[in-house]
């Protein structure tokens, strides 16, 4: 071959390299990036008063004081939209009343409209009859208030997403109980106030088109009609939002279904859950790496182990979910029901044919002549096995267990079947044995696909994705250190 | 290394009758009898008869592959490592068959230590290193061992290089200390009989020299069997001297005798550089 092509087909080999690693980093960048910006979303954000609210009355933090005096400056500015809602309320009680006089209502009529007994929707469906029998032709004028009443209805549900329960209101569901707690979900929620939507279809050879009707059209000339410029105007007066590092989010215990609160249970599931992994699988891994290269001739049994434990490794994980499902609940019964332990011993089973085969290479590669050493010394074979090859191969070792704790953090589908619930407290050490538990991947899953109101809960899911990433990354950092650390030291 | 081997012997002024006189004093410590290892089918060592005596420095040489390290690593059963390997004939420690079915490898392996050819010292620390051997062997005191371990190092002529650095790790220190330390490791479990297996190749030309000023001082303390092809550290360092060639037991003698008047036509070859 000529110098020039040689020095060519060089100098392209390593251009070629060098690009595929400035790719191979864009590629992380992109993806780490957003993980991380929305990640900390929920961590830092604009919390609004009634976050600050749900923190006080759930968590007794916070400064009482100034949280009430805030929460009071809210409910000031909220008060004239309030009084609109209550004045348009009395205007379609007018209505009614206008409605009973020209259809000669029966007392009865008049004693709900003076009561306001039942509230109106009923009042109207009991008033049909009186109003619509003998001639009397009210059913129109019915039909039409029973339609500006659910139109407002709507509207009044808007508000009450948008700021809580309306003065006077309550309700037994924590998520009922206040407001948006999260500026930016507040802004959606005031874009749903605002405007009410709907399909066009004008054009038959199209799907119908989404488009959005400014609210306030239904109801102009009325008492709420300024309601909506009040609320776009003032949702910051009535919200008060401020920055806020809410790093308990990690460690508060999540409230009715992820609404409220953090993340605690399942990031305590999931240490639960790699920690149980490494007490099930590190040891046994170990121990058969041990006797993999030390101790077992090798015969073409052995060879056939080998292989299958480098089978093994290739497994996809939903089958080790469902044998762990099968074997440890179903057949072993170590817990009547899915478990932490059940979930330990099944992701111990993946992993371990990654901490047998590493542990075995590291074992493997321990000089001859260390156990030359020992053995001449008179150390018996296991002992030797303990005090020097183990030693000296412990940096592999490590290794392949953390990174095999990484892999137990983050898998999904072993745990979905043998350890995983979506919702849950956090657990006491000795309720693994029995208890199932949230985990970060399973409840990153759900979140994202079978939450009741995924949009709602979005910045829990990015919150658990950069925990988890987080967590993963911390381990492999530390198996980069540790192993460091101690092949430092062992090699003097 | 331009002196003739035979100035090397004449130079440690003894005289081959006496020697060989005192060679004959005691019994054996370690008796070949017909003694072959075997690796598969392969016939590492034929048929050796052989005997060593007590508190000397017996050197084995011999060409590469000849089988002195197989015949060595007998003595304290480290061909048991090798699955193939499988013995013949009779290799006796003190009237003792080490190849006897029962018998207690630890125990001999604590009668016989050993020191290899490349430096292997675990990497622990210093004082761990020498302390492995009493450890096993059940001795746990802090201070005792601490008596063991400087005892040993003392004795290895290593103790003065580092004193101050016992719980350092021990591959910081330079080849020929690392082999000492070895030396020392080996002393620690206060053995009858020290097996080096060309203990020197690795080294250096003065860290050799220190090497052989020690297996000098070790002279009479232990029965030290050598083996090296370095014939001019054989005539230094040993008593007596066995030449082994393609597995079979040529000559042995005392040192003086065998370099300058070998009876063997083999012997003579070798020594004077005509093979190996």
């Amino acid at each position: 071959m000529h110098l020039g092509t040689r020095k060519v087909l060089d100098r392209s080999f390593a251009g070629l390299g060098i690009f595929s690693v400035v790719l191979m980093s864009a590629a992380l960048l992109v993806l780490l990036g957003p993980i991380f910006v929305r990640g900390l979303g929920a961590f830092v954000f604009r919390a609004t008063v009634e976050h600050h609210r749900f923190i006080l009355e759930h968590f007794g933090r916070g400064d009482r004081r100034q949280v009430q005096g805030r929460i009071a400056a809210a409910r000031q500015s909220r008060e004239p939209l309030y009084d609109m809602i209550a004045r348009h309320e009395d205007e379609l009680w007018q209505s009614f009343r206008a409605i009973a006089d020209r259809h000669k209502a029966e007392a009865a009529v008049y004693e709900m409209i003076e009561s306001r007994e039942p509230d109106l929707p009923r009042a109207l469906r009991a008033a049909r009859y009186s109003l619509t029998e003998d001639g009397r032709h009210g059913r129109d004028a019915l039909d039409a208030l029973e339609q500006r009443w659910e139109v407002f209805e709507e509207l009044r549900e808007k508000v009450r997403v948008l700021l809580g329960p309306l003065p006077g209101e309550q309700f037994a569901l924590l998520r009922k109980q206040y407001g948006q707690t999260r500026w930016g979900r507040a802004q959606v929620k005031l874009h749903d106030l605002l405007y009410d939507y709907d399909y066009d279809y004008s054009d038959p050879n199209q799907m119908g088109r989404k488009v959005y009707v400014p609210r306030v059209e239904q109801f102009e000339g009325t008492a709420v009609e300024p309601l909506f410029a009040y609320a776009e105007d003032n949702l910051h007066a009535m919200l008060l939002p401020r920055w806020t590092f809410y790093w308990r989010f990690l460690f508060d215990e999540s409230f009715d279904a992820h609404f409220f609160g953090g993340i605690w249970p399942a990031v305590l599931g999931t240490l639960y859950l790699t920690v149980g992994t490494m007490l099930i699988a590190g040891p046994t891994g170990i121990i058969a790496a041990a006797y993999l290269a030390e101790y077992a001739r090798q015969t073409w049994r052995v060879s056939l182990i080998r292989t299958c434990i480098s089978t093994l490794a290739g497994v996809p994980s939903i089958v080790f979910g469902l044998f762990g499902l099968a074997f440890f609940v179903n057949t072993l019964h170590v817990s009547d029901s899915r478990s932490v332990l059940a979930g330990a011993l099944t992701l111990a089973v993946l992993v371990l044919p990654t901490v047998i085969r590493a542990s075995e290479e590291a074992i493997r590669a321990v000089p001859q002549t260390y156990k030359e050493a020992a053995l001449s010394l008179g150390a018996t074979k296991w002992r030797t096995t303990f005090t020097v090859v183990l030693p000296a191969a412990l940096p592999g070792v490590l290794t392949s267990i953390i990174i095999s704790m990484g892999r137990a953090a983050g898998e999904t589908a072993p745990i979905i079947f043998t350890a995983a619930v979506s919702l849950g407290k956090p657990l006491k050490l000795w309720q693994t044995l029995s208890q199932p538990t949230p985990a970060l991947p399973w409840n990153i899953y759900n979140l994202a696909t079978e939450h009741e109101a995924v949009d709602e809960i979005r910045h829990v899911q990015y919150g658990m994705v950069l925990t988890l990433i987080v967590m993963v990354l911390a381990l492999n950092v530390t198996a980069i250190i540790l192993r460091a650390r101690i092949s430092r030291k062992l090699r003097g | 290394m331009a002196m003739r081997i035979s100035d090397v012997v004449r130079s440690r002024d003894m005289r081959p009758a006496d020697e060989a006189a005192d060679l004959q004093a005691g019994p054996p410590i370690v008796e070949a009898d017909d003694f072959s290892v075997f690796y598969g089918s392969t016939e590492a060592v034929c048929g050796v008869t052989l005997g060593i005596p007590a508190g000397k420095v017996t050197a084995v040489i011999g060409p590469s592959g000849c089988g002195k390290s197989t015949f060595l690593r007998a003595i304290n059963r480290m061909n048991d490592l090798i699955p193939s390997c499988r013995t013949t004939g009779k290799l006796m420690l003190e009237g003792q068959d080490l190849y006897e079915p029962g018998l207690d490898v630890v125990t001999l392996r604590r009668t016989v230590g050993m020191v290899f050819q490349k430096p292997n010292p675990f990497p622990k620390s210093v004082f761990d290193n020498v302390a492995y051997g009493p450890r096993i062997h059940g001795s746990h005191s802090r201070q005792e061992l601490s008596e063991v371990v400087e005892g040993s190092l003392r004795r290895a002529a290593l103790w003065e290089e580092v004193k101050d650095r016992l719980s350092d790790n021990a591959l910081s220190l330079s080849g020929g200390q690392q082999q000492r330390l070895c030396i020392a490791r080996a002393l620690a479990v206060d053995p009858d009989i020290v097996l080096m297996d060309e203990p020197a190749s690795a080294l250096d030309p003065r860290s050799t020299a220190r090497i052989e000023d020690l297996i000098g001082e070790l002279r009479g303390h232990y029965t030290i069997i050598i083996v090296t092809h370095n014939m001019q550290q054989a005539a230094r360092v040993s008593d007596m001297t066995a030449f082994l060639y393609e597995g079979r037991l040529v000559e042995c003698g005392p040192t003086a005798r065998l370099f300058t008047k070998p009876r063997e036509q083999e012997t003579e070859d070798y020594i004077t550089g005509r093979f190996g």
